[in-house]
Protein backbone atom coordinates (compact mmCIF):
# COMPACT_ATOMS: atom_id res chain seq x y z
CA UNK A 1 0.00 0.00 0.00
CA UNK A 2 2.54 2.52 0.87
CA UNK A 3 4.77 1.41 -1.75
CA UNK A 4 1.91 2.16 -4.34
CA UNK A 5 1.37 5.54 -2.88
CA UNK A 6 4.73 6.66 -3.22
CA UNK A 7 5.05 5.20 -6.87
CA UNK A 8 1.50 7.43 -7.22
CA UNK A 9 3.43 10.23 -5.89
CA UNK A 10 6.59 9.57 -8.13
CA UNK A 11 4.57 9.74 -10.96
CA UNK A 12 2.37 12.83 -10.37
CA UNK A 13 5.27 14.71 -9.38
CA UNK A 14 6.91 13.76 -12.93
CA UNK A 15 3.24 14.78 -15.02
CA UNK A 16 3.63 17.97 -12.84
CA UNK A 17 7.19 18.82 -14.37
CA UNK A 18 6.23 17.73 -17.35
CA UNK A 19 2.97 19.64 -16.98
CA UNK A 20 4.90 22.91 -16.50
CA UNK A 21 7.24 22.49 -19.59
CA UNK A 22 4.37 21.74 -21.82
CA UNK A 23 2.20 24.52 -20.62
CA UNK A 24 5.40 27.07 -21.39
CA UNK A 25 6.21 25.80 -24.90
CA UNK A 26 6.13 27.40 -27.88
CA UNK A 27 6.57 25.92 -31.55
CA UNK A 28 9.34 27.63 -32.67
CA UNK A 29 8.87 29.70 -35.55
CA UNK A 30 12.56 29.60 -37.02
CA UNK A 31 15.88 27.40 -37.51
CA UNK A 32 18.86 27.88 -35.24
CA UNK A 33 21.70 29.33 -36.05
CA UNK A 34 23.68 25.72 -37.09
CA UNK A 35 20.31 24.21 -38.34
CA UNK A 36 20.36 27.52 -40.85
CA UNK A 37 23.77 26.81 -42.15
CA UNK A 38 23.36 23.37 -42.69
CA UNK A 39 19.73 23.37 -44.37
CA UNK A 40 21.12 26.15 -46.42
CA UNK A 41 24.37 25.66 -47.64
CA UNK A 42 23.56 21.24 -47.28
CA UNK A 43 22.70 21.07 -50.50
CA UNK A 44 25.52 23.08 -52.15
CA UNK A 45 28.52 21.55 -50.07
CA UNK A 46 27.20 17.99 -49.68
CA UNK A 47 24.83 17.39 -52.21
CA UNK A 48 22.69 14.94 -50.61
CA UNK A 49 18.49 15.95 -50.99
CA UNK A 50 18.22 14.83 -46.98
CA UNK A 51 19.36 16.64 -45.22
CA UNK A 52 19.34 14.57 -41.90
CA UNK A 53 21.44 12.52 -44.04
CA UNK A 54 23.92 14.98 -45.06
CA UNK A 55 24.45 16.02 -41.13
CA UNK A 56 24.22 12.15 -39.58
CA UNK A 57 27.33 11.24 -42.54
CA UNK A 58 29.02 13.82 -43.26
CA UNK A 59 28.40 16.74 -40.67
CA UNK A 60 28.72 14.43 -37.84
CA UNK A 61 30.08 11.64 -39.45
CA UNK A 62 32.49 11.13 -36.52
CA UNK A 63 29.23 10.48 -34.56
CA UNK A 64 28.04 7.83 -37.09
CA UNK A 65 31.17 6.00 -36.48
CA UNK A 66 30.54 6.26 -32.76
CA UNK A 67 26.92 4.21 -33.60
CA UNK A 68 28.63 1.60 -35.34
CA UNK A 69 31.83 1.04 -32.59
CA UNK A 70 28.14 0.86 -30.29
CA UNK A 71 26.30 -1.86 -31.88
CA UNK A 72 29.48 -3.63 -32.34
CA UNK A 73 30.49 -3.62 -28.98
CA UNK A 74 26.63 -4.78 -27.91
CA UNK A 75 26.84 -7.45 -30.12
CA UNK A 76 30.68 -8.19 -28.79
CA UNK A 77 28.93 -7.72 -25.19
CA UNK A 78 26.40 -10.82 -25.66
CA UNK A 79 28.49 -13.13 -27.63
CA UNK A 80 30.81 -12.60 -24.50
CA UNK A 81 27.70 -13.23 -22.18
CA UNK A 82 25.96 -15.84 -24.15
CA UNK A 83 29.15 -18.12 -24.66
CA UNK A 84 28.07 -20.15 -27.52
CA UNK A 85 30.37 -22.92 -28.61
CA UNK A 86 30.59 -24.23 -32.12
CA UNK A 87 27.78 -27.55 -31.43
CA UNK A 88 25.83 -24.58 -30.09
CA UNK A 89 25.12 -23.76 -33.75
CA UNK A 90 24.54 -26.84 -35.09
CA UNK A 91 22.17 -27.91 -32.31
CA UNK A 92 18.30 -28.27 -33.44
CA UNK A 93 15.56 -27.86 -30.56
CA UNK A 94 12.23 -29.68 -30.76
CA UNK A 95 9.51 -26.65 -31.39
CA UNK A 96 5.88 -26.81 -32.16
CA UNK A 97 5.34 -27.20 -35.73
CA UNK A 98 5.25 -23.37 -37.27
CA UNK A 99 1.80 -22.55 -38.77
CA UNK A 100 1.67 -22.60 -42.78
CA UNK A 101 0.64 -19.35 -42.92
CA UNK A 102 3.68 -18.28 -41.51
CA UNK A 103 6.23 -20.44 -44.21
CA UNK A 104 4.29 -19.76 -46.87
CA UNK A 105 4.51 -15.96 -46.56
CA UNK A 106 7.56 -16.02 -45.06
CA UNK A 107 8.60 -17.31 -48.39
CA UNK A 108 7.34 -14.49 -50.43
CA UNK A 109 8.18 -11.76 -48.23
CA UNK A 110 11.73 -12.46 -47.09
CA UNK A 111 13.22 -11.39 -50.77
CA UNK A 112 10.89 -8.02 -50.73
CA UNK A 113 12.14 -7.19 -47.60
CA UNK A 114 15.49 -7.83 -48.47
CA UNK A 115 15.51 -6.03 -51.48
CA UNK A 116 13.29 -3.04 -49.70
CA UNK A 117 16.14 -2.89 -46.96
CA UNK A 118 19.04 -2.48 -49.93
CA UNK A 119 16.68 0.31 -51.64
CA UNK A 120 16.43 2.03 -48.34
CA UNK A 121 20.09 2.00 -47.36
CA UNK A 122 21.16 2.85 -50.82
CA UNK A 123 18.34 6.11 -51.41
CA UNK A 124 19.64 7.09 -47.89
CA UNK A 125 20.70 10.62 -49.67
CA UNK A 126 17.36 11.37 -51.61
CA UNK A 127 14.73 10.07 -49.21
CA UNK A 128 13.98 9.13 -45.55
CA UNK A 129 15.99 6.16 -44.47
CA UNK A 130 19.87 4.88 -44.79
CA UNK A 131 22.36 2.62 -43.30
CA UNK A 132 20.68 2.48 -39.89
CA UNK A 133 17.22 1.96 -40.84
CA UNK A 134 18.12 -0.70 -44.14
CA UNK A 135 20.03 -2.57 -41.82
CA UNK A 136 17.21 -3.08 -39.33
CA UNK A 137 14.71 -3.79 -41.87
CA UNK A 138 17.23 -6.52 -43.30
CA UNK A 139 17.48 -7.85 -40.06
CA UNK A 140 13.70 -8.05 -39.72
CA UNK A 141 13.95 -10.42 -43.07
CA UNK A 142 16.31 -12.76 -40.77
CA UNK A 143 13.75 -12.48 -37.82
CA UNK A 144 11.30 -14.09 -40.32
CA UNK A 145 13.45 -16.62 -41.34
CA UNK A 146 14.19 -18.03 -38.14
CA UNK A 147 10.36 -17.22 -36.60
CA UNK A 148 9.22 -19.83 -39.88
CA UNK A 149 12.09 -22.19 -39.53
CA UNK A 150 13.26 -22.27 -36.21
CA UNK A 151 16.44 -24.84 -36.43
CA UNK A 152 17.24 -22.59 -39.85
CA UNK A 153 21.01 -22.91 -39.75
CA UNK A 154 22.59 -19.17 -40.61
CA UNK A 155 25.89 -19.97 -41.89
CA UNK A 156 27.78 -17.42 -39.08
CA UNK A 157 31.07 -17.17 -41.08
CA UNK A 158 29.56 -15.54 -43.80
CA UNK A 159 27.79 -12.97 -41.37
CA UNK A 160 30.81 -12.22 -39.63
CA UNK A 161 32.90 -11.74 -42.83
CA UNK A 162 30.56 -9.12 -44.12
CA UNK A 163 30.34 -6.90 -40.76
CA UNK A 164 33.84 -7.29 -40.63
CA UNK A 165 34.98 -6.33 -44.16
CA UNK A 166 31.88 -3.23 -44.03
CA UNK A 167 33.31 -2.16 -40.69
CA UNK A 168 37.06 -1.75 -42.19
CA UNK A 169 35.54 -0.14 -45.36
CA UNK A 170 34.05 2.28 -43.88
CA UNK A 171 37.20 3.56 -41.83
CA UNK A 172 39.02 2.81 -45.03
CA UNK A 173 36.76 5.23 -46.88
CA UNK A 174 36.90 7.84 -43.73
CA UNK A 175 40.88 7.72 -44.35
CA UNK A 176 40.57 8.39 -47.61
CA UNK A 177 38.75 11.52 -47.19
CA UNK A 178 41.57 12.91 -45.23
CA UNK A 179 43.78 12.28 -48.35
CA UNK A 180 41.81 12.99 -51.23
CA UNK A 181 39.35 16.01 -49.80
CA UNK A 182 38.86 18.15 -46.47
CA UNK A 183 38.96 15.63 -43.91
CA UNK A 184 37.70 12.28 -42.23
CA UNK A 185 34.79 10.63 -43.50
CA UNK A 186 34.72 13.94 -46.12
CA UNK A 187 31.74 12.66 -49.14
CA UNK A 188 33.71 14.60 -51.57
CA UNK A 189 36.22 12.08 -52.48
CA UNK A 190 34.22 11.46 -55.54
CA UNK A 191 32.58 13.92 -57.42
CA UNK A 192 29.40 15.51 -55.91
CA UNK A 193 27.11 14.67 -59.43
CA UNK A 194 23.48 15.36 -60.54
CA UNK A 195 21.67 16.54 -57.99
CA UNK A 196 18.29 14.30 -56.75
CA UNK A 197 20.40 11.21 -58.75
CA UNK A 198 21.05 8.05 -56.98
CA UNK A 199 24.95 8.55 -57.75
CA UNK A 200 25.17 11.93 -56.14
CA UNK A 201 26.47 13.01 -53.02
CA UNK A 202 29.73 11.49 -53.13
CA UNK A 203 31.00 8.93 -50.96
CA UNK A 204 27.67 9.21 -48.76
CA UNK A 205 25.35 6.44 -50.82
CA UNK A 206 28.82 4.33 -50.19
CA UNK A 207 28.94 4.74 -46.43
CA UNK A 208 25.65 4.27 -46.11
CA UNK A 209 25.29 0.79 -48.22
CA UNK A 210 28.87 -0.48 -45.57
CA UNK A 211 27.05 0.95 -42.40
CA UNK A 212 23.67 -0.78 -43.71
CA UNK A 213 25.49 -4.00 -44.26
CA UNK A 214 27.05 -3.96 -41.55
CA UNK A 215 23.80 -2.51 -39.47
CA UNK A 216 22.27 -6.06 -40.63
CA UNK A 217 24.62 -8.40 -40.27
CA UNK A 218 25.10 -6.95 -36.53
CA UNK A 219 21.60 -7.58 -35.81
CA UNK A 220 21.50 -10.89 -38.03
CA UNK A 221 24.14 -11.70 -35.50
CA UNK A 222 22.24 -10.99 -32.34
CA UNK A 223 19.27 -12.57 -33.16
CA UNK A 224 21.15 -15.68 -34.35
CA UNK A 225 22.76 -16.02 -30.85
CA UNK A 226 19.67 -15.50 -29.02
CA UNK A 227 17.99 -18.60 -30.80
CA UNK A 228 21.20 -20.64 -30.44
CA UNK A 229 21.17 -19.92 -27.10
CA UNK A 230 17.83 -21.79 -26.26
CA UNK A 231 19.40 -24.86 -24.32
CA UNK A 232 16.18 -26.91 -23.09
CA UNK A 233 13.51 -27.83 -25.14
CA UNK A 234 10.84 -25.80 -25.68
CA UNK B 1 -5.27 26.14 -25.83
CA UNK B 2 -5.17 28.59 -29.09
CA UNK B 3 -1.61 27.30 -29.95
CA UNK B 4 -2.70 23.86 -30.56
CA UNK B 5 -0.60 22.66 -33.50
CA UNK B 6 1.48 19.74 -34.05
CA UNK B 7 4.67 20.27 -31.95
CA UNK B 8 2.12 20.60 -29.09
CA UNK B 9 0.70 17.01 -30.06
CA UNK B 10 3.84 15.23 -30.25
CA UNK B 11 5.57 16.93 -27.34
CA UNK B 12 2.45 15.71 -25.03
CA UNK B 13 2.33 12.47 -26.54
CA UNK B 14 5.79 11.98 -25.57
CA UNK B 15 5.49 13.27 -22.37
CA UNK B 16 2.55 10.56 -22.11
CA UNK B 17 4.90 7.93 -23.55
CA UNK B 18 7.64 8.71 -20.62
CA UNK B 19 5.00 8.90 -18.05
CA UNK B 20 3.18 4.90 -19.18
CA UNK B 21 7.43 3.86 -19.81
CA UNK B 22 8.34 4.83 -16.08
CA UNK B 23 4.81 3.35 -14.78
CA UNK B 24 5.75 0.30 -16.05
CA UNK B 25 9.57 0.28 -15.02
CA UNK B 26 8.72 0.89 -11.31
CA UNK B 27 5.26 -1.67 -11.19
CA UNK B 28 6.08 -4.97 -12.88
CA UNK B 29 7.23 -7.79 -11.92
CA UNK B 30 7.95 -9.66 -15.07
CA UNK B 31 11.66 -8.76 -16.22
CA UNK B 32 10.40 -8.81 -20.30
CA UNK B 33 7.17 -6.45 -18.93
CA UNK B 34 10.07 -4.24 -17.78
CA UNK B 35 12.25 -4.10 -20.57
CA UNK B 36 8.97 -2.83 -22.42
CA UNK B 37 8.33 -0.29 -20.36
CA UNK B 38 11.79 0.74 -20.77
CA UNK B 39 11.61 0.31 -24.45
CA UNK B 40 8.41 2.62 -23.94
CA UNK B 41 10.03 5.27 -21.95
CA UNK B 42 12.81 5.37 -24.78
CA UNK B 43 10.63 6.25 -27.70
CA UNK B 44 8.66 8.82 -26.10
CA UNK B 45 12.12 11.01 -25.20
CA UNK B 46 12.81 10.36 -29.13
CA UNK B 47 9.19 11.38 -30.09
CA UNK B 48 9.90 14.79 -27.44
CA UNK B 49 13.86 15.11 -28.91
CA UNK B 50 11.90 15.29 -32.49
CA UNK B 51 9.25 17.19 -31.06
CA UNK B 52 11.52 20.55 -30.15
CA UNK B 53 13.13 20.46 -33.52
CA UNK B 54 9.75 21.32 -35.40
CA UNK B 55 9.29 24.43 -36.30
CA UNK B 56 5.59 26.10 -37.20
CA UNK B 57 4.06 25.25 -40.49
CA UNK B 58 7.41 23.16 -42.01
CA UNK B 59 8.26 20.31 -44.14
CA UNK B 60 10.35 17.41 -43.76
CA UNK B 61 14.29 18.12 -44.36
CA UNK B 62 14.55 16.86 -47.46
CA UNK B 63 14.96 18.72 -50.72
CA UNK B 64 12.12 18.07 -53.36
CA UNK B 65 9.75 19.63 -54.87
CA UNK B 66 7.56 20.17 -51.77
CA UNK B 67 10.24 22.64 -50.37
CA UNK B 68 10.93 24.54 -53.39
CA UNK B 69 7.22 25.63 -53.76
CA UNK B 70 6.77 26.65 -50.09
CA UNK B 71 9.93 28.60 -49.27
CA UNK B 72 10.60 30.18 -52.57
CA UNK B 73 13.24 28.15 -53.40
CA UNK B 74 14.97 29.22 -49.78
CA UNK B 75 15.87 25.83 -48.29
CA UNK B 76 16.30 27.40 -44.30
CA UNK B 77 12.47 28.92 -44.80
CA UNK B 78 10.83 25.88 -45.42
CA UNK B 79 11.82 22.48 -43.49
CA UNK B 80 12.08 21.73 -39.88
CA UNK B 81 15.13 21.49 -37.76
CA UNK B 82 17.25 18.42 -38.85
CA UNK B 83 19.71 18.58 -35.87
CA UNK B 84 17.41 17.14 -33.40
CA UNK B 85 16.57 14.46 -36.08
CA UNK B 86 19.79 13.26 -36.50
CA UNK B 87 20.61 13.31 -32.80
CA UNK B 88 17.81 11.07 -32.70
CA UNK B 89 18.59 8.62 -35.24
CA UNK B 90 21.88 8.20 -32.85
CA UNK B 91 19.60 7.70 -29.58
CA UNK B 92 17.39 5.04 -31.53
CA UNK B 93 20.76 2.68 -31.81
CA UNK B 94 21.99 3.19 -28.56
CA UNK B 95 18.22 2.30 -27.43
CA UNK B 96 18.43 -0.99 -29.63
CA UNK B 97 21.91 -2.06 -28.30
CA UNK B 98 20.67 -1.42 -24.69
CA UNK B 99 17.48 -3.29 -25.22
CA UNK B 100 19.83 -6.28 -26.51
CA UNK B 101 22.03 -6.61 -24.07
CA UNK B 102 18.61 -6.34 -21.31
CA UNK B 103 17.36 -8.78 -23.54
CA UNK B 104 20.27 -10.86 -23.35
CA UNK B 105 20.54 -10.44 -19.68
CA UNK B 106 17.22 -11.58 -18.89
CA UNK B 107 17.79 -14.81 -21.26
CA UNK B 108 20.63 -15.40 -18.83
CA UNK B 109 18.15 -14.87 -15.72
CA UNK B 110 15.80 -17.18 -16.72
CA UNK B 111 18.51 -19.85 -17.62
CA UNK B 112 19.81 -19.19 -14.18
CA UNK B 113 16.19 -20.01 -11.67
CA UNK B 114 13.51 -20.78 -14.66
CA UNK B 115 11.75 -17.45 -14.03
CA UNK B 116 11.52 -14.18 -15.24
CA UNK B 117 9.67 -12.94 -11.43
CA UNK B 118 11.61 -10.18 -10.15
CA UNK B 119 11.00 -10.92 -6.63
CA UNK B 120 12.38 -14.56 -6.81
CA UNK B 121 15.92 -12.83 -7.72
CA UNK B 122 16.48 -11.72 -3.78
CA UNK B 123 20.06 -13.53 -3.25
CA UNK B 124 21.81 -10.33 -2.62
CA UNK B 125 18.77 -9.27 0.08
CA UNK B 126 19.10 -9.38 3.38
Amino acid sequence: MLRNTLLALVILVMGYMFYNVYSNYETRTELSGISQHFTAQGAEEVGAANIVTAIVVTYRGFDTLGEVTILFLTASIIAFFLKLKDEDYESSIDHRATSELLVTASQILIPIIFLFGIYVFMNGHLTPGGGFQGGAIIATGVALMILATPNIKLNYHVIHWVEAVSGVSFVIIGILGIVLAGGFLDNRILGLGEFGTLFSAGAIPIIYSFVGLKVGAEISNILNKYQKSQKEKV
Amino acid sequence: MENFDLGHISLLIGFLLILVGFWGVLTQKNIIKIIVGFTILNTGINILMVSLGYVKGKTAPIIDNAVAQTGNHDVSASVVDPVPQALVLTAIVIGFGVTALMLAYAMKLYNAKKTLEINKFNDLKW
